[in-house]
């Protein structure tokens, strides 16, 4: 495995779950048992009403592009050797948004409102990292 | 109205100095203080961001020596300084400081920090979802461009009418960074930084600072100037991270309608307006949610030389961010222009018969969570 550059997540206890359904291959999202609210990013409580009664639901995967910007200059650790590359928004079927890159794609044909569905990149033993690639 | 007055400012002219960010700061605050007609030993309350340097407020205030009874660091971005005037007010509407002294400096340029395209990672919980992905600045105001573009057909050739009239400006400023005149082609042909923002939608970087100085009404017959009388203030923070936001209506939304109402003023009474301009995007979506013009119509509202000294709203009349100014955190320049347009000390830039002026920060970045700071300021 060619060693990975970009920024590593620094995960702690409350967003375990998530990078273990990452290892997994499944993108979790949260919802909150009391009021039902879905979330990303997951955090320890319910950004809608603070209970700490979450679930973790495997999502599909599928998403749809929000909004996506094709970087051609930047100074991020990883990304300044393979410019340009893709940052975008995308929005789940679960209704959640989620910031990520686009890739497998060729910038010039992305619009927004098409599909994408979720890619993982193994970089270690513990971290597999969630992007998304049309669909 | 606000019983707080604004007494004196000053902006540090050099965009490139040798001077520390500590340095810069005092001779700011000497020069704000001597503007206002005030003393070091006047100073009771003191502001400036946590960021600057170390533990900010700690770190300024030792070196100035001075005594405040009223200390506030709170750092929401660019905008922080706005909002500190904000708070200052109330500070002294509560009998908490008579003189309240906001300060700013840093040395971006010098230092080499690329402040637009570097890795925005700030050491906090939501960087392990969002810092894996090449995040920018640039790129986050970047998204919301793409997508306002998407939904309501703004173009680039728009964007760029917003750069022209800062660079106009930029040029009757002589202490601006860039004062060459450009055109809408000269901004859509600069390079691609992050797409729909090229090169010159993009704010410049540089060394800087400056000082405002916040009374009470009461000192004002003391002061060397009449005071420029804050009429409303307004601060709120957007975009917080459920995973259900609308990007295209900023945190400008909840403070602009709030800010009018208390000033009892409305949009057409507004003489000038000083809008934080990160990116060109940036002034376009808070044109829009400040009531300017209706969501979505920003694209054409800017058109047609409308934010040109002469047109029916100038805006940032020093050049802004785009083209004079950006260390990093520009509001304070906001409020400083602002004020010396309502003081009728702008020269060649100056807005005839400046009345009323409107200023509007933005900290953070439309494309995530970000903070606004709406003031409204009278002439005395």
């Amino acid at each position: 495995m060619a060693e990975y550059t970009k920024p590593l997540p620094e995960i702690t206890p409350e967003s375990r779950p998530f990078w273990q359904g990452c290892k997994r291959h499944q993108f979790l999202v949260q919802r909150c048992r009391a009021c039902g609210a879905r979330q990303h990013y997951p955090r320890g409580v319910c950004a809608s009403c603070w209970s700490q009664d979450l679930e973790w639901l495997p999502s599909s995967g599928r998403a749809t592009v929000y909004s996506f910007t094709v970087t051609h200059r930047t100074q991020a650790r990883g990304f300044r050797d393979e410019l340009p590359y893709v940052l975008a928004w995308v929005e789940l079927e679960e209704g959640v948004q989620v910031l990520t890159n686009l890739v497998g794609c060729d910038p010039a044909t992305l619009a927004i409102g098409m599909p994408v569905r979720v890619t993982f990149e193994d970089v270690n033993a513990d971290v597999s990292i969630p992007r998304f690639t049309p669909a | 109205m606000r019983s707080a007055v604004i007494a004196g400012v000053y902006e540090f002219p050099e965009r490139t100095t040798t001077r520390s960010v500590l340095e810069i700061q005092a001779l700011s605050a000497r020069a704000a203080l001597a503007d206002a007609g005030l003393a070091p030993k006047d100073v009771n309350g003191y502001f400036t961001v946590g960021t600057n340097p170390g533990v900010g407020p700690l770190a300024t205030v030792d070196y100035l020596n001075l005594h405040p009874t009223y200390i506030d660091g709170t750092t929401i971005g660019g905008s922080s300084f706005v909002a500190h005037v904000n708070h200052a007010a109330a500070a002294i509407a509560e009998g908490r400081c008579r003189v309240a002294l906001i300060t700013y400096g840093s040395t971006a340029r010098s230092s080499g920090i690329a402040v637009g395209t570097r890795e925005r990672i700030a050491g906090e919980y939501v960087d392990q979802f969002e810092g894996l992905y090449g995040i920018s600045t640039v790129g986050l105001y970047a998204l919301v461009a793409q997508r306002h573009m998407h939904v309501f057909g703004t173009t680039s050739a728009q964007l760029a009418e917003i750069a022209v009239a800062c660079r106009r400006h930029a040029g009757l400023n002589p202490v601006a960074l860039y004062r060459e005149p450009i055109t809408v082609d000269d901004v859509v042909k600069s390079p691609m930084i992050s797409s729909p923002l090229h090169l010159l939608d993009c704010c410049v970087i540089t060394d800087g600072g400056g000082a405002v100085v916040v009374v009470h009404p009461d000192l004002a017959r003391d002061l060397r100037t009449p005071p420029v009388r804050l009429l409303a203030s307004a601060e709120a923070i957007a975009h917080t991270s459920a995973g259900h936001r609308d990007y295209l209506v900023s945190a400008a939304a909840e403070t602009g309608p709030r800010a009018f109402a208390e000033a009892g003023v409305t949009h057409d009474d507004i003489d000038t307006a000083m809008i934080y301009d990160s990116f060109t995007i940036t002034v376009l979506m808070t044109l829009e949610d400040l009531g300017f013009c209706k969501k979505g119509e920003g694209g054409r509202f800017v058109e047609g030389g409308r934010l040109q000294l002469g047109g029916a709203l100038p805006i940032n009349t020093d050049g802004g961010g785009l083209s004079s100014n950006h260390p990093g955190m520009r509001g304070i320049f906001l409020v400083i222009e602002a004020v010396k347009q309502l003081r009728g000390e702008c020269g060649d830039r100056q807005v005839k018969d400046c009345r009323v002026a409107l200023v509007h920060g933005t900290g953070g970045t439309l494309g995530t969570r970000h903070s606004g700071a709406t003031l409204i300021l009278g002439r005395a």
